[in-house]
């Protein structure tokens, strides 16, 4: 009993981190989805530059850990506004065959870039001292990092919700999401709009990233392997809302890590099954309107 | 029994928001009806009740007698209820023949046959071409919609329409969006409709429906204001308060 | 030369049309020791032909189409392994349970679309591929399942170490494959399935069961894909995890959109040039050789949708066009 206890204590906890991870990668999707309509595959080829960058900095550059984690969030969305503009931009009308293969192009040159530069193997995570010891509570020892993980996305989820809730940005995408043509008429600068807050979501991504590099290993097939994770976190929380994804992430990531602790011999078989269920059930997902 | 689409009590609300009241309703067999109101007056909810697009909060649908109001769209279809859109709803890369074709093969029968090749069924295609030829669009016939002036597309639309050999015909705005100068063409249309088929019409061209309809219903709020001929309609003080007060302000 | 159907699509067959096949023998006596390569090209044309069903013509976007390849391709290993090692037999299997398995799930998924289908598709995918890794009793999980000699076929055709016999195998099912798409696609039902992908609101207006004909068109699709599964795992004697999950419908979905999609041929030009492609740079340059191939689809995208045929035929076009 007591052992079960513990595992279920252990399960909780490691779920949580993994889920706070999913939800800050797969929240910016859930918007681009939302707000753009744009089926964007490639959202995880943002999450992996985020590891990339952070670990390029601390590995070879001796970065602080905290300038890293910031650096990645900066570049990847100052990278992603640029590729927005570019490219992403001109398919927000197309239809989703387009998007879906011009995204999965996008995955194909991302995993070779990756490749080229660092080579198939995962990339080795190299924490500060201070992340790296146990924290204790409660009479359990918990691992710093996780703690600081769990603690750091819940002060991004609130924040977000401030700032979509709260705020005049939030306001107008709230709104060009409701209606975009509506938002459009009453002056709101849906292009400006779209770029920046593909930008922040990409950005986000890159932070999810790159903080979970020690949950998610970097590596060049990352895009491809995680990808059906993202989604899943999207399509079951229910598109272009903020607490559809993180309560989705929380589902998800703790299922996971009981499947995978209780029934490894079932592995993520449960996971799609319940995805496949839900969906059926709700089409739009949980949190999402009625109709799609 | 001489009605091709009887409606009785009919009932729909949206939340707190009624926007079919008790709605009775009577088609009679080759019938020139025009459904008429103000915007918001809830006619295209009416429509999509009776093709079953909507399901009714309750009351009932007859058409030619027999109940349809648990049958699905496809069903209606089958048991003569044809319509045409307010918005264009056609294959517009398709050439306008092909569009006029997957009607008539639906309602032959032979859209699930898989071998014999589509170009094969002559039946189905002359059909298709009569038509074309008697609305006038015989030249356009391999040409794609998209390519079409939008006038001509609403008379591929009607023809997709009388494609299914409808026995009631309901047209939600046929002369939606056509410059004046050309919905004379659509009005020669309708009159050249076969006698047998009940057409309800739904329009706010006023010239067009005084000229096409020899009865007339006005709906206001979800609910009938006013039944009767053209002459009775024009005169009724309730109707041009509700109605033409509002067309003024 | 669009091959997109319909009521005034003249079906007979062009001339041209023969040359894939004139091709695909020459290519028989003339490079032998590409036949291993050429029977792999011509199972996956049977692939594209069958997502190009779904794709091009129904219009039902998948990113899960390997499911029902890969559910092919296990059911003839595991019947190899098992049960009987006849070809044929071990075929027909495949293409049924592949087929039963579109059906399953097309019934469930084909009433949803947009993001909610496109997720559907992709979990159908992986969970196949996850059952096919956890269910190591039966498919061997990560170390794929082999050691089974398939018989001759009809007990006449052995299938020798230079693949001659595998490819000819391999060029009849395609053959009869193409026929049968072909047929399909000027067909009034293949006419419908394009109505439903340009309007499927026009089409349930006109009394199409459009549901039942997604379910049907799809069943269909995923059969074929079985088959060219179960095809692949005969002619190489092995089955293995690659035959599941997204990357191989993704890659797929690329050599249909590079050949053209919507067009029958586009399924034939396509995976012929990415595999031939591939066979030459991905060995030698991995890592450009996917950046190329993510290169090629986003500018494929971006300023050609009608892919390789597409161009040709605007090149023709133009041709025409200069010389009347």
């Amino acid at each position: 009993m007591q052992d079960f206890l513990s595992s279920l204590v252990s399960v909780a906890f490691h779920g949580l981190a993994y889920g706070m991870i999913l939800y800050v990668i797969s929240v910016g999707l859930s918007v681009t989805m939302g707000l753009m309509g744009f089926a964007n595959l490639a959202h995880g080829v943002f999450a992996m530059a985020g590891g990339y960058v952070m670990l390029t900095a601390i590995n070879s550059q001796g970065a602080p850990f905290p300038l890293a984690v910031a650096g990645a969030f900066v570049a990847v969305a100052l990278g992603s506004m640029v590729l927005e503009r570019l490219l992403y931009a001109r398919l927000y009308t197309a239809g989703e065959l387009e998007q879906v293969l011009f995204t999965i192009g996008l995955i194909f040159m991302a995993v070779a870039v990756a490749r080229l530069i660092y080579g198939a193997l995962p990339q080795p995570v190299h924490l500060p001292e201070y992340m790296k010891g146990q924290l204790r509570f409660l009479g359990r020892d918990f691992p710093t990092y996780r703690v600081f993980l769990i603690l750091f996305s819940i002060a991004i989820a609130a924040l977000l919700w401030f700032g979509v809730e709260r705020t005049r940005w939030g306001a107008m995408v709230r709104a060009a999401v409701d209606n975009r043509a509506m938002a459009q008429s009453v002056g709101v600068n849906t292009t400006r709009l779209f770029t920046l807050t593909f930008s922040l979501g990409s950005g986000l991504a890159a932070l999810g990233g790159a903080l979970g590099a020690d949950i998610i290993a970097i590596q060049p097939t990352y895009p491809f392997e995680h990808l059906v994770y993202f989604l899943i976190v999207v399509a079951v929380g229910g598109l272009g809302t903020l607490r559809g994804p993180f309560v989705a992430a929380l589902l998800i990531g703790v299922a996971d890590t009981a499947c995978k602790y209780w029934i490894p011999e079932l592995g993520a078989f449960f996971i799609f099954a319940a995805t496949i269920g839900i969906l059926l059930w709700r089409p739009g997902g949980l949190y999402g309107r009625a109709a799609t | 029994m001489n009605a091709a689409l009887e409606v009785r009590k009919l009932c729909k609300s949206f939340g707190a928001l009624k926007v079919a009241d008790e709605i009775d309703f009577c088609l009679e067999r080759g019938a020139r009806h025009a459904l008429i109101g103000p915007n918001g007056a809830g006619k295209t909810t009416f429509i999509n009740m009776l093709t079953g697009r909507l399901r009714p909060s309750s009351g009932q649908m007859l058409l030619g007698g027999e109940d349809i109001t648990e049958l699905g769209q496809a069903a209606r279809v089958k048991r003569g209820l044809g319509r045409t859109f307010q918005i264009n709803t056609l294959f517009l890369k398709l050439p306008v023949i092909d569009n006029v074709a997957l009607s008539v093969a639906e309602r032959e029968g032979v859209a699930w046959r898989m071998f014999r090749a589509a170009n094969a069924h002559r039946g189905v295609i002359d059909e298709s071409m009569d038509l074309l030829q008697t609305l006038g669009l015989a030249e356009d016939a391999r040409n794609s919609v998209a390519r079409l002036p939008y006038g001509k597309q609403r008379l591929v639309e009607i023809a997709v329409a009388l494609g299914l050999k409808p026995r009631v015909l309901l047209l939600d705005e046929p002369a939606a969006g056509v410059p004046s100068l050309e919905s004379h063409r659509i009005l020669e249309v309708l009159a050249a409709l076969p006698g047998d088929i009940a057409i309800l019409i739904i329009e706010h061209d006023m010239d067009l429906v005084f000229r096409f309809a020899r009865r007339i219903t006005v709906l206001a709020q979800g609910a009938i204001l006013a039944e009767g001929a053209p002459a009775e309609i024009a005169e009724n003080q309730r109707v041009r308060e509700v109605y033409l007060g509002e067309r003024h302000v | 030369m669009t091959h997109s159907g319909g009521y005034v699509a003249d079906p007979r067959f062009r001339a041209i049309e023969w040359l894939p096949w004139l091709l695909a023998l020459l290519c028989f006596f003339v490079a032998p020791s590409y036949l291993p390569l050429g029977s792999y090209v011509l199972t996956m044309i049977i692939f594209a032909l069958s997502l190009d069903l779904v794709v091009g013509y129904a219009g039902i976007i998948t990113l899960g189409h390997s499911a029902y390849f890969g559910a092919g391709a296990y059911i003839a290993g595991i019947f190899a392994a098992r049960v009987s090692t006849e070809p044929l037999t071990g075929l027909a299997i495949s293409t049924v349970g592949a087929g039963l398995l579109g059906l399953l799930t097309g019934v469930v998924i084909l009433r949803t679309r947009g993001l909610a289908l496109l997720m559907l598709t992709l979990a159908i995918t992986s969970l196949c591929l996850e059952f096919a890794n956890k269910a190591t009793g039966w498919t061997g999980g990560a170390d794929g399942l082999g050691g089974f000699a398939i018989q001759p076929i009809l007990g006449l055709f052995k299938f020798d170490l230079f693949g001659k016999t595998a490819y000819l195998y391999c060029l009849v099912f395609l053959f009869a494959s193409w026929w049968l798409v072909r047929r399909m696609v000027y067909s009034p039902f293949g006419a419908s399935l394009t109505g439903i992908r340009e309007n499927d609101v026009r089409m349930n207006a006109v009394g199409a069961p459009v549901y039942m004909r997604l379910v049907v068109s799809y069943t269909i699709s995923a059969a074929l894909a079985g088959l060219a599964g179960a095809l692949l795992t005969q002619t190489t004697q092995y089955v293995g995890l690659k035959v599941l999950g997204f990357e191989l419908s993704g890659e797929l979905l690329v050599m249909l959109i590079l050949g053209g999609i919507g067009r029958i041929y586009g399924a034939f030009v396509g995976p012929l040039v990415y595999l031939l492609a591939q066979d030459y740079l991905a060995k030698q340059f991995p890592e450009y050789w996917y950046f190329g191939i993510g290169m090629i689809l986003v500018l494929v995208v971006m300023f050609v949708r009608g892919g390789i045929l597409g161009i040709v035929d605007a090149g023709i076009a133009k041709w025409r066009g200069a010389s009347a």
